[in-house]
């Protein structure tokens, strides 16, 4: 740390150049920001607080619905704490575009999905509203939308028995997702199975759901659980097909495309570019400095210390850039997210990106000064003085 | 004063470069061979071309020399143009292929406010009034040629990981599908048969999922079905697996009820009338759209999504880019500071240095363009990949790298080279011969 200023006096020997090395390496790290926003945001599957939950849907097609008979056999499923049913309503508020990810679920929704967080007393009224719904804290505010509310909510697919497809609903209490929950939780909206089921146009949606989510005892049961739902319809006309919540959302996730192969070839394509970028300019600055070196050598520096020095100084040239771009994404993330309409949910660079974002700026940092610091070490101080 | 001068400097390059890019952008193909003509043509015509060239001449001989720094342009610009390339590749082919699935002398029909057909549903009722309707074509026997069709999705594995799920839509189509689209044929076993499990599937789901090669068994719906044959169609309905709407309608207990009704109208223009009439209905609510207008709006959302993200990631790696270009031409005109300012001294004006720094950087830029393009097109061109469609089911598509694409990539690079030896070329020309000749 003594040679602090040293390292920092060589950086910016050349002004010019240093600068147009750290916009190169602030745009990559920005779409380094970027990028690992998107793709996390496809991997809501890595949330940890689903583990103890299963997912149970139609081995057919998720289209088709279940019988409702089920949900009393599941229960009694050793290792089984609790079964709940959720159906797909295809909300829109207003306009097409204004697309509201909806559900009607059974009641005790809210204890298996325990990262929901409702204060007790916006519960209680839920409970007792048949038009009552409760909607996450980012959908409430996108529409602006309050406690008190009533709103209109039209199904892409159910009709209600008078044959209007736009369903009246009260709101009655705004939610927080716990932290650690999915990306997105706090953007949906619920509402009672029962009311749904009495006003539906399609009197069979009294005696189906559209999937089942079981919540274990313990993690450890997952997979002699879902053997055991799965037998019980085997062979029957609505075999079912039970996973894990991280494996339902993964296998979702790989249906929209292989988003993370994708990124993953556009960040090796950025950081070859990098890493050249960078390479290049430390050679240079070493190059045009071995005289300079040369003499720190001559006043009795170390080769060590020399080595360490270049390396210190191509490490800090990456660490300034990368931290630069990766704050830029941090604003520029929400803005992305925000005029997308909540098309695009991406969760902000958090302390996962922020880390990698280090360990990489710090082995570039190393990998580009490796050469030059090699080069500066074994310099020979007769012939560097000498200019040859 | 010279602050004022420096400032009016910068602000007159920053106009130009403006100027240049809205230019370029518009200029077809034709405007830079045009371009590049007049520019031999004066290299080769007048005194100042002539200088010009040697000083080009001398430059690009010592690129050799300058083999690392000459090639942070040449990958810094093929990385741009080739990820741009790709993503706008994997645009195109999705809207390409949904684009391909719709004509204008077809239409759709869809229950009133379903914005795709898995939304949808129609009784049989509603159905028959709909192909009675005027502007229908009639067939052989007087009967409308149209078909009543349902889309169910079912589960299979994707190829090569059979613990995967895919939704893979299956459309129960009536006997009339072949007169509506007569791209669709056959290239493999033979038609399924109206009342039995049979179906047909198409190309690009034979591809991409598992089990669906003729004469297998999959299970759908809890019940035994063959494939009896495979069909192309090039867009994509080829992502989908054929049946008989009896069949398939009874299997997933859809009783009389379906869909989406597709007709063949008259002519195109029946359109109009057809639409019309079916709004006059009382009897009825439904959305009707030609084929081409409804494909197409299924597309809008993830071509223009991945059009945005392809443009805004190529522009931040450009303005990289740019900027590792400017890093190396800025070396490289020091390393030739002696040489440029020798040629300035014994009477070479400023045109032909600044020329010569641009044409070497703009030829490097090139390179990498062709590059990047080239490896993409290598790599992708006609690649198959699938994706979620508006049915909630995969739908398959290629990756189109055409030529426009592949032009559009080039523009690019030579923009980025253009904007990247613009200014070392300036400095190049304007450094004082004085100071550069003392330089080392």
């Amino acid at each position: 740390m003594k040679y602090f200023h040293l390292i920092w006096a060589a950086l910016f020997r050349r002004k010019a150049r240093t600068f147009f090395t750290l916009i190169s390496i602030l745009a990559a790290f920005l779409l380094f920001g970027m990028l690992d926003a998107t793709r996390s945001a496809f991997d809501s599957g890595g949330s940890v607080i689903g583990v103890d939950r299963l997912i149970t849907t139609s081995r057919y097609s998720i289209i088709q619905s279940l019988p409702v008979s089920l949900q009393a056999q599941m229960k009694a499923i050793p290792g089984v704490k609790d079964v709940g049913y959720s159906n797909w309503f295809g909300g829109i508020y207003q306009d097409p575009k204004n697309f509201v990810l909806s559900f009607a679920v059974s009641d005790n929704y809210m204890d298996i999905y325990h990262e929901i967080q409702l204060p007790a007393d916006q519960r209680k009224v839920y409970e007792n509203t048949r038009t009552g719904a409760i909607v996450g804290e980012a959908l409430a505010k996108r529409f602006g939308w309050k406690v008190g509310d009533k709103i209109p909510l039209q199904s892409t697919i159910f009709p209600q028995r008078n044959g209007d497809k736009t369903w009246p609903f009260d709101i009655v209490g705004i939610y927080t997702a716990a932290p650690g929950a999915a990306n997105g939780t706090d953007q949906q909206f619920f509402f009672h199975h029962k009311y749904f089921e009495d006003a539906n146009a399609f009197q069979s949606i009294g005696t189906t759901v559209g999937w089942y989510f079981v919540r274990l005892n313990s993690p450890a049961d997952a997979e002699r659980v879902a053997k055991a739902v799965d037998a019980l319809s085997a062979n029957s006309d609505h075999e079912t097909k039970t996973q894990t919540e991280q494996a339902f959302n993964a296998s979702f996730a790989k249906q929209i495309g292989d988003i993370g192969l994708i990124v993953s070839a556009i960040m090796g394509a950025v950081f070859f570019t990098l890493i050249l970028l960078t390479g290049n300019t430390m050679a240079q600055a070493v190059r045009e400095r071995t005289s300079e070196l040369a003499v720190l050598k001559t006043i009795g520096f170390s080769s060590h210390s020399v080595l360490y020095m270049v390396l210190a100084e191509s490490v800090l040239l990456l660490l300034i850039g990368g931290a630069l771009g990766l704050g830029l994404a941090g604003i520029i993330v929400p803005i992305v997210a925000k005029g997308s309409g909540g098309m695009l949910n991406l969760p902000p660079v958090g302390s996962q990106t922020w880390i990698l974002g280090l360990v990489l700026m710090l082995v570039i940092g190393a990998i580009v000064g490796a050469l030059p610091a090699i080069r500066a070490m074994r310099l020979n101080i007769v012939d560097a003085l000498a200019g040859r | 004063m010279k602050t004022l001068k420096k400032f009016l400097r910068g602000v007159l390059l920053l106009a130009i470069i403006i100027a240049f890019l809205v230019a370029w952008s518009a200029l077809p193909w034709q405007g830079i061979v045009v371009l590049a003509v007049l520019l031999a043509v004066w290299m080769t015509v007048t005194r100042r071309g002539r200088q010009t060239w040697q000083v080009t001449r001398v430059g690009l001989s010592t690129v050799t020399q300058r083999l690392g720094s000459s090639s942070v342009v040449v990958v810094g610009i093929a990385g741009v143009v080739g990820v741009l390339v790709a993503m706008l590749a994997m645009s195109e082919g999705f809207a390409e292929t949904l684009r391909a699935s719709g004509n204008d002398h077809t239409a759709i029909v869809l229950r009133g406010g379903s914005q795709a057909e898995l939304n949808s549903i129609l009784d049989r009722d509603s159905a028959n009034v709909v192909m009675q309707a005027p502007g229908v074509k009639k067939g052989a026997e007087g009967r409308p040629i149209a078909s009543g069709e349902l889309v169910v999705v079912a589960n299979l594995p994707r190829k090569g990981d059979p613990n995967s799920d895919s939704n893979v839509p299956i459309r129960g189509v009536s006997n009339d599908v072949w007169a509506l689209r007569d791209n669709v044929k056959i290239i493999e076993g033979r038609a399924f048969k109206p009342g039995l499990r049979e179906v047909i599937v198409g190309k690009g789901a034979k591809g991409q999922f598992e089990g669906l090669d003729v004469g297998k068994s999959i299970r759908l719906a809890g019940q035994t079905w063959t494939v009896v044959g495979v069909f192309a169609s090039h867009d994509a309905l080829e992502s989908e697996l054929w049946g008989d709407t009896q069949s398939v309608a009874s299997a997933y207990r859809r009783g009389s009820s379906v869909q989406s009704v597709t007709v063949l109208l008259d002519s195109p223009r029946a359109y109009d009338q057809f639409k019309a009439s079916l709004a006059a209905d009382p009897r009825l609510k439904v959305d009707v759209s030609t084929t081409e207008a409804y494909f197409g709006k299924q597309s809008e959302a993830l071509t223009k999504t991945l059009r945005i993200v392809g443009i805004t990631v190529g522009i931040i790696m450009a303005i990289g880019a740019v900027f590792g270009a400017l890093n190396t031409m800025f070396a490289a005109i020091q390393a030739r500071a002696r040489e440029i300012a020798t040629l300035r001294a014994i009477g070479f004006r400023g045109v032909p240095v600044v020329v010569s720094v641009l044409l070497e950087t703009m030829l490097l830029a090139l390179l990498g363009g062709i590059l990047g393009a080239g490896i993409v097109w290598l790599i992708f061109h006609n690649y198959t990949a699938s994706t979620l469609g508006a049915n909630f089911s995969q739908v398959v598509f290629q990756f189109q790298v055409g030529p426009a694409l592949l032009w559009t990539g080039l523009k690019w690079a030579l923009a980025i080279g253009f904007i990247g030896g613009l200014f070392p070329a300036l400095r190049a020309a304007t450094v004082p011969v004085t100071t550069a000749l003392r330089e080392l």
